[in-house]
C-alpha cells in the first residue's frame, strides 16, 4: 500500500492546486460523477485548495442513492416473506424505502443478511438449502461482473434457492441524460476511475464530442483528483473536449475484455428508473432470458406499481449537479443520517452524507 | 408502543425499536443513553467509571458487557477482552484496578471446551493485569436466545490521585496524546467474523493499559482527562470529550498512526480508521508542555493534537493534504460500501 502515500502527498497536492490556480483564467463548473470521489474531495478538503471560481458539482454516482423507492420496498417485502433471506451490501441497509428501511425491518423481524460479495450470498444459499437467498444486486458497471460470476456459480452448483433482485445502473446513459438536459450547467466531467476499469472509456468519447465537454477518467486519491481537475481545466481553457485518462495505472481504453464479455453474455440493457431523476433509457441491466430463473422478480410475486417520493427531498437535483446538498431546505434539520428523508443522506457514497459528515453544515 | 410513549419523558423520535446502531458508539447510542437511561437513573456523566468516597478511601466502579462475535479472534477472545475492557475503564479514571466480578450468560448447547478456553483466557488476563476475579454469576438461556456466550464484568479500583480526571478539566493549550496505532481491534474482529482475507492477518490490540495510564499519573505529568478508545474509535472519543469540555480540539491526521494493513483493509471496505474500534489504546489530555514527555512514556505514543480554545465543543482534523474539516459522530456503525 506504499502507493497510497504517494497519492496523498501534501506537497504534490499543493503543487497541483497551485498549477490549477495558474491555469484557470475564468470560472469553470466540473462534475465529478462518482460519490466516492465526492467523499474524498470533502474528506481531504480538496475543495478548499481550489481557486474560488472553480466549482465542483456532484453527480449521480451513488448507486445506492439512485435505487428507486419501489425496488427498496420490494427488497423489504422479500425480507419479510417467510422462508426468504435478503442478502445485501452494508450501505444499502439504512436507505429509506417508502415506509421503512432494511435495518429497521430487520429489527422488526425481517430476515436480512449483510454480505461483502455476491459470491458470499451464493455460499449462504449452499448452506441454507431450506431457505431462498435473494441478493440485492445494486451497483454500477464495477459490481456487475461479480454478480455475473455468482449467478454462474449458482447454476454450476445447481442451487434452486438463489436469485438476485437486479438494480444495476450504468453511468454513460445517465451522463447523456444529464448533459442533454436543457438545465445542464456542466462544463467538464471527471469520470469514475473504477467504473472504467471494467468498461473502459470508449463509451465516453461520443459524449465528449456530442456535448462539447471534456471528460477525464480520474482516480480517488487526492493527487488523482487534483490531476484530473487540472487536465480538465487545461482542456476547457484550450477549448478542447476530449476523453483523457488520468487513471492510466488502472484503466485501459477498452476496459477489461473478459469481464465485459461475461456481462454481455448474461445481461442485457433495459430502461431503468433512477430515484429522483426518472426513467433513463438503457441505463439498467436485466438477466437475459437464458438466466432469468435467477431473477427474483420472476421467481416471487412482488408488488408492482410506483410510489411517491417524499416531496421535500431534492435528491434528484443534487444527483444531477443542479443543487448542492445545503441548498435543500431539509438538509441537517429535518434530514439527518439518523432520520434521513432521502438516500443521499445515508449512503456511504451519498453527497448529502458527505456534506453532513465532513462538517460542511457547520460553516 | 403507546405505553412506552406515555412513560418515556423524552421519546426517542421515530425509533420504536432498538436498532443495531443504538449500540454502535455513535450519535444514536449517545441519544439512547441520555434520553433513556440518564434521564431516569443516576449515572455519573461523561466518564467510563464512577468515583465513590467510601470510608475515607476514593474508589472507582465500572461495568461493561461483552458480546463480541466471533468469540475468538486474532489477538484475543471474549474472555480476555472482558478483563481488559473493565481494567481499562478503571484506569481511565486514574484508579488502580483491585477486583472484578464476572457474570456469564450461556446459550444452551455451548461446548464445555469453548467455555473452558474462555475462562482460562480470563484467568490468564486477570493474572497478567494483576487483578482478581472474586465473584460472579451464571445463567443459561435456551438455544437461539443468545449467541454462544456473553460476559459482563464489573470492576472496583482505588484512585491513585487526589483530583478528578474528567472532561471539565480539559482546557485551552492541552495536548492530546494517543497511546499507539489505531483501528486494529475492529478490523481484526471484522476479518475474523466475515471470513475476509486481507494480505496479512490483522491482530487485535486488545490489552490492559492501566500500567501505562497510571504510569503517566505517577510520573508527574499533569493529566486532565483520559479515555480508552473502544467502539466509535478515536474520533468518537475525542468528539465526546470536546463536547463535554466545550473545547475546540484540533487533530493532525499525519500524526495519527495507522498500520498499513489496517489502512488497506479500511480502504477496501470504505471505513474511516478514525472510527474503527480499539481495545488497547487510550488518549490523554495533558497540560501544555507535557505532551512530548507523555508520548515518550507510551510505547507507540504520539502527540496528535491540541485544545485550541474553549467554548465551541468541536473537533477539527487537519487532513493528510493539509486542509481542515470538522469531525462528527457517526450515526451508527460504519457499514461496508458497495464499490
Ligand atoms: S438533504 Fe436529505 S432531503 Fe435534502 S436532498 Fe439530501 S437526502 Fe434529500
Amino acid at each position: 500500500m506504499k502507493h497510497l502515500d504517494e497519492y496523498r502527498d501534501a506537497g504534490r497536492a499543493r503543487a497541483l492546486a497551485a498549477e490549477i490556480a495558474r491555469t484557470a483564467t475564468r470560472p469553470w463548473r466540473i462534475m465529478e460523477i462518482c460519490g466516492g470521489q465526492t467523499h474524498a474531495i470533502l474528506r481531504f478538503g480538496i475543495d478548499q485548495l481550489l481557486p474560488p471560481g472553480l466549482e465542483l458539482v456532484h453527480g449521480p454516482g451513488c448507486p445506492v442513492c439512485v435505487t428507486p423507492l419501489e425496488l427498496i420496498d420490494r427488497a423489504i417485502e422479500l425480507a419479510q416473506t417467510p422462508g426468504v433471506v435478503l442478502a445485501s451490501f452494508g450501505d444499502m441497509l439504512r436507505v429509506p424505502g417508502s415506509k421503512t428501511d432494511l435495518l429497521a425491518a430487520r429489527a422488526a423481524g425481517a430476515r436480512v443478511a449483510m454480505v461483502y460479495s455476491p459470491l458470499e450470498a451464493v455460499r449462504l444459499a449452499g448452506e441454507k438449502q431450506d431457505q431462498q437467498i435473494v441478493f440485492f444486486a445494486v451497483g454500477f458497471e464495477t459490481t456487475v461482473p461479480g454478480v455475473a460470476l455468482a449467478v454462474r456459480e449458482a447454476r454450476r452448483l445447481g442451487l434452486q434457492n438463489f436469485s438476485i433482485l437486479p438494480a444495476h445502473v450504468l453511468v454513460p446513459p445517465a451522463l447523456r441524460a444529464i448533459l442533454g438536459s436543457p438545465q445542464s450547467r456542466i462544463q467538464g466531467v471527471l469520470a469514475a476511475g473504477h467504473v472504467c476499469t471494467v468498461e473502459g472509456y470508449e463509451d465516453y468519447e461520443p459524449l465528449a464530442a456530442d456535448f462539447g465537454v471534456p471528460v477525464v477518467v480520474t482516480g480517488f486519491e487526492p493527487v488523482d483528483l487534483l490531476q484530473g481537475i487540472l487536465l480538465c481545466v487545461r482542456q476547457l481553457e484550450q477549448g478542447r473536449a476530449e476523453v483523457e485518462n488520468q487513471y492510466a495505472r488502472a484503466v485501459r481504453r477498452e476496459g477489461n475484455r473478459e469481464a465485459k464479455a461475461l456481462v454481455r453474455e448474461m445481461f442485457e440493457p433495459v430502461d431503468r428508473k433512477w430515484r429522483g431523476i426518472g426513467v433513463i433509457p438503457s441505463s439498467g441491466l436485466a438477466l437475459r432470458p437464458a438466466w432469468r430463473e435467477f431473477d427474483a422478480e420472476a421467481r416471487f410475486a412482488l408488488s408492482t406499481g410506483a410510489v411517491e417520493e417524499p416531496s421535500e427531498c431534492i435528491s434528484g437535483l443534487v444527483l444531477q449537479g443542479a443543487k448542492k446538498p445545503y441548498e435543500c431546505a431539509a438538509f441537517a434539520t429535518r434530514c439527518t443520517p439518523e432520520r434521513p428523508l432521502g438516500a443521499p443522506m445515508v449512503s456511504s457514497e451519498g453527497a448529502c452524507a458527505a456534506y453532513y459528515r465532513y462538517g460542511r453544515h457547520h460553516v | 408502543m403507546s405505553d412506552f410513549a406515555l412513560s418515556c419523558p423524552a421519546p426517542l423520535a421515530q425509533h420504536d425499536r432498538v436498532l443495531m446502531a443504538h449500540g454502535g458508539g455513535g450519535r444514536l447510542m449517545r441519544e439512547l443513553i441520555e434520553r433513556m437511561f440518564a434521564a431516569r437513573l443516576d449515572p455519573q456523566h461523561e466518564t467510563d467509571a464512577a468515583t465513590l468516597a467510601l470510608g475515607g478511601r476514593r474508589l472507582a466502579l465500572t461495568t461493561d458487557s461483552f458480546v463480541v462475535r466471533p468469540i475468538f479472534f486474532p489477538g484475543g477472545d471474549i474472555g480476555s477482552l472482558a478483563v481488559h475492557g473493565t481494567v481499562n475503564d478503571l484506569a481511565m479514571a486514574g484508579a488502580e484496578p483491585v477486583a472484578l466480578s464476572a457474570a456469564f450468560i450461556l446459550e444452551e448447547g455451548l461446548e464445555m471446551e469453548t467455555l473452558s478456553r474462555v475462562v482460562d483466557s480470563m484467568a490468564e488476563a486477570a493474572r497478567r493485569a494483576g487483578v482478581r476475579i472474586v465473584t460472579g454469576d451464571t445463567k443459561v438461556v435456551e438455544r437461539g436466545h443468545a449467541d454462544q456466550l456473553y460476559v459482563t464484568t464489573t470492576g472496583v479500583g482505588v484512585l491513585i490521585h487526589d483530583g478528578e480526571l474528567a472532561p471539565w478539566r480539559v482546557t485551552e493549550g492541552d495536548e492530546v496524546v494517543l497511546s499507539g496505532d489505531i483501528g486494529r481491534h475492529g478490523m481484526a474482529v471484522m476479518s475474523a467474523r466475515e471470513g475476509l482475507e486481507f494480505e496479512s492477518e490483522i491482530v487485535s490490540d486488545s490489552a490492559p493499559v492501566h500500567r501505562e495510564a497510571l504510569g503517566l499519573l505517577s510520573s508527574g505529568i499533569r493529566v486532565h482527562c483520559m479515555r480508552d478508545l473502544t467502539r466509535g474509535g478515536l474520533a468518537s472519543a475525542v468528539i465526546e470529550i470536546a463536547r463535554s469540555a466545550r473545547a475546540r480540539v484540533e487533530l493532525d491526521e499525519t500524526r495519527i498512526p495507522v498500520r498499513e494493513d489496517v489502512r488497506a483493509a479500511c480502504e477496501l471496505l470504505g471505513f474511516d480508521p478514525l472510527y474503527v474500534a480499539n481495545e488497547g489504546r487510550f488518549i490523554a489530555f495533558v497540560a501544555e508542555g507535557d505532551g512530548e514527555r507523555a508520548a515518550a512514556l507510551l510505547p507507540g505514543g504520539a502527540v496528535i493534537g491540541r485544545v485550541k480554545e474553549t467554548g465551541a465543543g468541536v473537533v477539527t482534523l487537519r487532513s493528510l493534504i493539509g486542509a481542515e474539516r470538522v469531525l462528527d459522530l457517526l450515526s451508527g456503525e460504519q457499514l461496508p460500501r458497495i464499490c
